[in-house]
């Protein structure tokens, strides 16, 4: 096998230009894809993390049927005291939980006492919610910028609706909601703090207590109506959820029909559509770094068997049986497929390090100044580099094999 | 016994509608050792006779049996194992591997062919460096050698596999009367030393009585053979 690379490689260095042209030509692709998906994971990873650390949290579990009618925020769809407790202990079981925030999600009108307008309340514990969305707090745009922005009494108001009321922080301002009895309550609060939205414009979402959501809904029992859970590792958070569902005992069909549901980020919001497309965009540079490769390393492999049609009557007129021709062109094409992916991890992890040097910046919503920071997986570069060894491998089939098969009465003939 | 015989060899080519017949019913018994020369002029079929002998083509018609084996019936890999194993070539244009040096060169054979260990294929390879007078040579390429150079290296890379029998088309075709002088010299020196069989062709009237025996062809027709052992 030595011997086949030690002449596989001089017969490449024989061709210098050519063989520089392609493995240059492999290696070009190879820095694209790995700086592509590079950047685009970069992107996309502050995209998820604005939605999960901002608002949606990374996993949520609700009433089973919750999540298709939660447009109408359904208070009698919540999880009731008891599957509350079972969840809390089944998430203090689970290692990856970071933390989780309990809300009550419920609809109310809103009032500056001159205008009323609806709006979604969440009731929330200011320690969980700050501790399962970490970009909470940069969400607040004016006044109170800590858990004590959520205190009793207190309020966060959402910016859309604040400029529309001309609602300032410090402002009294209504809250009345009717309770799942039909009976309805009131309770005026302190604006603490103006909030943006977190996908852009739009949004009613309004924060308040939990314990002021439970006092104008005068529930007794600590019903909740979604838990959000931040885990501490968002690649692994599907595992997560499958661990949850076991702990709850959810098999599929429960989790279908009733009882508890989980859903995971991407179950829950439609940007998981845009996440996948990117990952499609991926799939096809990493389809044009193939057709790139199978191209060049076709082309100069039909060539160098072109080339060299009498050595290849030597070799096989002197003994050399088909199989070994065969290998010793595959090689070739193996040792170019290698160079170039080498050449290409180097040279493409090289300019991820000078992006992340630059320290490149971007918008994304409400966020903006945000770093690009390129980061790429190892198994990235491995799937990368294994993918162009193996398609150079496969482009050089066809000519290898045509060496092999050539009746060296032939080839010895040839001019 | 005799290490090639052929009874009523033919090989007819068909291009289109013409049919040419290289070699006719050609019959002839050849004794390891011997040192034979085809002779004749171009068109005579030499080529392919030797081509037939060094089963690197099928005959049309005929028997021919190599060592006593009848490599006609030998299919593409096993004819392919025969030649590494009982026969080694010599061209007219030395047909070297342009990328590897003397020595690589000559010990091509024995690691592709009969994958010999390295200490072995070192010994060998010296051996025949030296025996062909190469050994100050052994690390150049063949870029870098006299055609008389190049044709040594290929006589020491068909000998090393320690072949029954040697086949050289037109040895000294591309080679000035003194270099073919000192190759011809060199191969009956190296069948002298390892007794294997050489059979060349030539039309160079000025080499040919240094075979021991001369077969004439004609349109391909062995019109005789007659030598000190014919």
């Amino acid at each position: 096998m030595r011997n086949l690379f030690k002449i596989a490689l001089r017969n490449l260095r024989r061709y210098k230009r050519r063989s520089a042209l392609t493995i240059s030509l492999i290696a070009f692709g190879v820095v694209f894809v790995l700086v592509f998906v590079a950047v685009t994971a970069s992107i996309k990873d502050f995209m998820i993390a604005q939605i999960t650390d901002s608002y949606l949290g990374d996993l949520q579990i609700h009433r089973g049927g919750y999540v298709a009618s939660i447009e109408s925020l359904p208070l009698n769809l919540n999880l009731a005291p008891g599957a509350v407790s079972q969840i809390e202990k089944t998430l203090a079981d689970t290692k990856e939980i970071e933390a989780y925030s309990e809300r009550i999600k419920f609809g109310a009108l809103f009032s500056n006492f001159s205008e009323t307008t609806n709006i979604r309340i969440n009731g929330v514990s200011p320690e969980n919610e700050f501790a399962a969305l970490p970009q909470m707090r940069s969400r607040i745009s004016e006044g109170e910028k800590s858990v004590r922005a959520l205190e009793k009494g207190k309020m966060l108001v959402p910016k859309l609706l604040a400029q529309g009321f001309g609602a300032k922080v410090g402002d009294t301002v209504v809250v009345v909601a009717t309770n799942k009895d039909g009976s309805v309550n009131g309770k005026t609060f302190l604006v603490s703090g103006i909030l943006e939205s977190a996908t852009g414009p739009g949004g009613r979402d309004g924060y308040i207590n939990f314990d002021d959501a439970r006092e104008i809904l005068r529930m007794s029992g600590n019903e909740v109506s979604e838990i959000a859970v931040r885990v501490k590792s968002l690649a692994r958070v599907e595992e997560v959820a499958r661990s949850i569902r076991g702990g709850l005992g959810l098999g599929e069909k429960k989790q279908k029909g009733g009882g508890i549901e989980v859903h995971t980020w991407s179950q829950l919001s439609p940007f998981a559509n845009i996440a996948n497309m990117i990952d499609l965009m991926t799939y096809f540079i990493k389809l044009m770094l193939i057709a790139i490769v199978l191209i060049s390393i076709l082309n100069v492999m039909i060539m160098a068997v072109y080339e060299r049609v009498r050595e290849i009557g030597t070799i096989a007129a002197i003994g050399t049986l088909p199989s070994k021709i065969l290998s010793l062109f595959l090689v070739e094409g193996f040792c170019l497929g290698l160079t170039g992916a080498i050449v290409g991890v180097v040279f493409g992890l090289g300019i991820i390090l000078v992006l992340n040097l630059s320290k490149i910046t971007f918008n994304f919503g409400q966020a903006t100044g945000l770093i690009l920071a390129p980061t790429i997986a190892p198994m990235e570069i491995v799937t990368a580099s294994l993918m162009v060894i193996v398609v150079s491998v496969l482009a050089s089939l066809q000519p290898a094999y045509r060496a092999s098969r050539m009746e060296p009465i032939d080839a010895l003939r040839h001019v | 016994m005799s290490l090639i015989a052929a009874q009523n060899l033919s090989k007819t080519y068909s291009t289109d509608s013409v049919e040419v017949k290289a070699v006719q019913a050609v019959s002839v018994e050849i004794n390891a050792g011997s040192f034979l020369c085809f002779v004749g002029p171009s068109g005579s079929g030499k080529t392919t006779l030797l081509n037939l002998i060094g089963c690197l083509d099928k005959p049309t018609a005929g028997s021919l049996s190599v060592a006593g084996v009848d490599v006609i019936s030998l299919d593409r890999k096993r004819a392919a194992e025969f030649r590494g194993e009982n026969i080694g070539f010599v061209f007219q244009s030395f047909n070297l591997m342009p990328v590897l040096t003397s020595f690589e060169n000559i010990e091509y054979p024995l690691v592709m062919v009969q994958n010999l260990p390295t200490g072995e294929r070192n010994t060998r390879v010296l051996d025949l460096l030296d025996a062909v007078g190469m050994s100050d040579q052994k690390d150049k390429l063949p870029d870098q050698l006299s055609g008389g150079q190049k044709q040594r290296i290929a006589i020491a890379r068909a000998l090393v596999t320690r072949p029954k029998l040697v086949l050289a088309d037109e040895p000294t075709a591309n080679l000035d009367h003194a270099t073919a002088y000192t190759i011809i010299r060199l191969m009956k020196k190296m069948r002298d030393d390892l007794n294997t069989t050489f059979i060349f062709s030539t039309h160079d009237t000025r080499i040919i009585g240094e075979a021991e025996i001369i077969c004439t062809l004609e349109d391909g027709k062995l019109m005789r053979c007659e030598g000190t052992h014919a």
